[in-house]
């Protein structure tokens, strides 16, 4: 396929974000530029302060950039109200955190449901299917009613990555989403997110994990808020082999 | 998003903090109750003093020695003196619009027969009296024309004196009783009327021609009052009038001076109670709706601890496309129901609570629109109270609520 047949989901021109911290001005992201095709797996790499989570907050319309424009989808950002923007995120971005943010108390279905809670083009029915079908897609469709607090580490994850999957999105975010799950369980999802891809989601993940690069399809390193370096990778590794190859209850 | 799952999502948040929220209820509960219970007693008591009034008779005048008082200035005790018994006979003999009059005498102190006693009050009246009170002797006959003119000392007495002085079932009918020391030949037994609204007793009464009272018992020549019955209800302000007019006459008032009496109608006593008692209802509501603040304050400051709680929550919601209105409807939904669930509650309770003030024999009444207001109170002071935490809520800043711990 060549570059201009593919559809841009994420464009991004010289995106800076600054912070007033006291009388101080810390340049979070310094000039960004980069276009994100549909279907690409891209991970996010850099050392801690490099504003990996700025970007990416930038890229979930959780934030809008001091300077630059952003066009998600084809629409832009920067100039959007706060409830346009909340409307953004409910319909083009599926959001997977570090630590799970799922409702407390609450079962792994009506996590879920969460998005579609604010959708109201889905009545009460379609929210609880489309649902279980998320659920079914990240191999929970046996822990449906199970509370957030009765599930493990490994599958809080698959449950906020079933929500971020459910409304259907234009593209996948996660930031650090297997930083606080050991190896094995870090390969599951890795596993996970390579099936999305090649079912043809878009996604980007940020990661410390320089291991991780190998499973997606392309790798932009940031520093000091600038992009260093933007790779393609031809040759992915298969998560599913190198979980198969872990060994078994290593731990025991 | 809809109403419904706002619904959910606040009645979960509540299912979640059972106890919490069923304290900061306490509050509305307690509120809502006394108001029901203060504006119950406060119907009630109007009521009550309503019916006793018209039981009365509505066209009841009364007439009083002595200017009005209201301005509050004391009074010259010969003031008081100012009814004889020519101002009785020019009544009596001018009247158009007035059925009957009697004038009045009393006296209170100790009735005796054989070894038994009791404390009872003694009217002198004349025989209009019965008309005007629309009282029936029930036992024996009312006293004469004659025994008026000739001070005679006979009397009809209330069921009260009868089971007092005559314990042992005697017929009272014929006997002479004493009242202070002076012997009252007993000629008959007044229907009983039970206690009034004062709850005075109106049995506990001696009624004897107002000559006998005046002369034998108080030694005196004025009356105490007068009381009369317009021809009809709606007649009663001509019958002021004549009133006033012959009284001044009498009295060779000019113009220009006051009235040395006053003249009430029954109608007139019952609007004064009436809103005697308003001023009282109203009173003991403002205290018991101050509770209400206090408890809607009570509910702002749950919910302020709520949201700081559920910080991550809010940010998660919004990360996932909540909108502001979002997230304070969410939290201004759950500070309603939380105050209206305390409304029904303390309605309930306030009810309970009259039925427990009823059964202690005070009167109550609830009135429908104390219930309606109630409510919308509770309504008010879940969006009032609710609405800067909701606001506070919907202010936060999605990247740093998600971030909070
Ligand atoms: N809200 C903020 N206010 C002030 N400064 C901020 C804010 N958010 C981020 N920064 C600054 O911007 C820079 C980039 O931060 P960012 O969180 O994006 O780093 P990161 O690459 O995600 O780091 P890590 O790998 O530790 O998560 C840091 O210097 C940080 O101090
Ligand atoms: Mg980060």
């Amino acid at each position: 396929m060549s570059e201009k047949e593919r559809k841009v989901v994420i464009e991004l021109k010289d995106v800076r974000r600054d912070f007033q911290v006291g009388s101080e001005v810390v340049h979070a992201l310094r000039g960004v530029s980069f276009k994100i095709y549909e279907g690409e797996f891209v991970t996010i790499m850099g050392t801690s302060g490099s504003g990996k989570s700025t970007l990416l907050n930038q890229l979930g319309c959780l934030d809008t950039p001091t300077k630059g424009e952003y066009f998600l989808d084809g629409t832009p950002v920067r100039k959007m109200s706060k409830s346009q923007r909340a409307k953004l995120r409910n319909r083009k971005i599926g959001f997977v955190f570090q630590n799970y943010n799922l409702l407390p108390k609450t079962t792994a279905v009506e996590n879920v449901e969460l998005p579609l809670m604010y959708n109201s083009k889905y009545n009460a029915k379609q929210r609880r299917e489309a649902a279980i079908k998320a659920l079914q897609d990240v191999g929970l469709g046996d822990r449906l009613e199970h509370k957030s607090n009765q599930m493990s580490g490994g599958q809080m994850q698959r449950v906020a990555i079933a929500r971020a999957l459910v409304n259907n999105p234009a593209v996948i975010l996660a930031d650090e989403a297997t930083g606080n799950l050991d190896t094995r369980t870090s390969f599951e999802m890795l596993v996970l997110f390579q099936k999305l891809h090649a079912e043809g989601r878009t996604i980007i993940f940020v990661t410390h994990n320089p291991d991780i690069a190998q499973y997606s399809s392309r790798n932009i390193m940031l520093r000091d808020g600038k992009i260093r370096e933007d790779t393609q990778n031809y040759n992915i590794l298969s998560a599913k082999e190198a979980l198969d190859a872990l060994p078994v209850n290593q731990d025991d | 998003m809809n109403f419904i799952n706002l619904l959910k999502i606040a009645l979960r948040a509540i299912a979640n903090n059972k106890f919490r929220s069923f304290l900061s209820m306490l509050g509305i509960i307690i509120g809502v109750a006394a108001v029901i219970i203060m504006m119950a007693i406060g119907q009630g008591s109007k009521e009550s003093v309503r019916k006793e009034i018209s039981k009365q008779g509505t066209n009841v005048i009364n007439i009083r020695p002595g200017a009005d008082m209201r301005g509050g200035v004391r009074q010259d005790p010969s003031a008081m003196q100012t009814l004889k018994m020519s101002d009785y006979e020019a009544i009596y003999n001018e009247k158009k619009f007035i059925t009957h009059v009697s004038p009045e005498v009393n006296s209170s102190g100790q009735a005796i027969y054989g070894a038994n006693n009791t404390n009872a009050s003694i009217y002198g009246e004349s025989i209009d009296y019965f008309d005007i009170k629309q009282w029936n002797i029930e036992q024996g006959d009312c006293f004469t024309e004659e025994d008026i003119k000739k001070s005679a000392k006979v009397c009809v007495v209330g069921t009260t004196i009868v089971s007092e002085l005559f314990p042992d079932g005697q017929d009272p009918v014929g006997k002479t009783i004493r009242f202070k020391s002076i012997p009252f030949r007993v000629v008959g037994v007044l229907k009983s009327k039970g206690y009034n609204s004062w709850g005075m007793d109106q049995d506990n009464v001696i009624i004897a021609p107002y000559t006998t009272v005046m002369k034998r018992i108080l030694a005196q020549t004025y009356f105490s009052s007068f009381i009369c019955s317009a021809i009809t209800e709606e007649m009663t302000d001509d019958a002021i009038n004549e009133l006033t007019e012959i009284l001044r006459r009498q009295h060779k008032l000019k113009e220009g001076d006051d009235n040395d009496f006053q003249i009430r109608s029954q109608q007139e006593m019952m609007e004064t109670m009436s809103s005697t008692m308003d001023t009282i209802t109203v009173i003991l509501v403002v205290a018991a709706a101050f509770s209400l603040l206090v408890a809607g304050i009570g509910i702002m400051n749950i919910m302020l601890v709520s949201v700081t709680e559920r910080t991550k929550e809010i940010g998660l919601r919004m990360s996932v496309g909540a909108r502001g209105i979002d997230i304070s409807n969410q939290f201004l939904i759950e500070s309603i129901m939380i105050s209206i669930t305390g409304g029904l509650l303390g309605i309930i309770v306030g009810w309970l609570g009259t039925l427990i003030c009823s059964s202690f024999g005070l009167p109550t009444a609830i009135p429908a629109w104390s219930i309606i207001v109630s409510f919308i109170v509770c309504t008010i002071i879940g969006i009032g109270f609710g609405y800067f935490p909701a606001r506070k809520a919907a202010s936060l800043d999605p990247i740093e609520a998600i971030r909070y711990e």
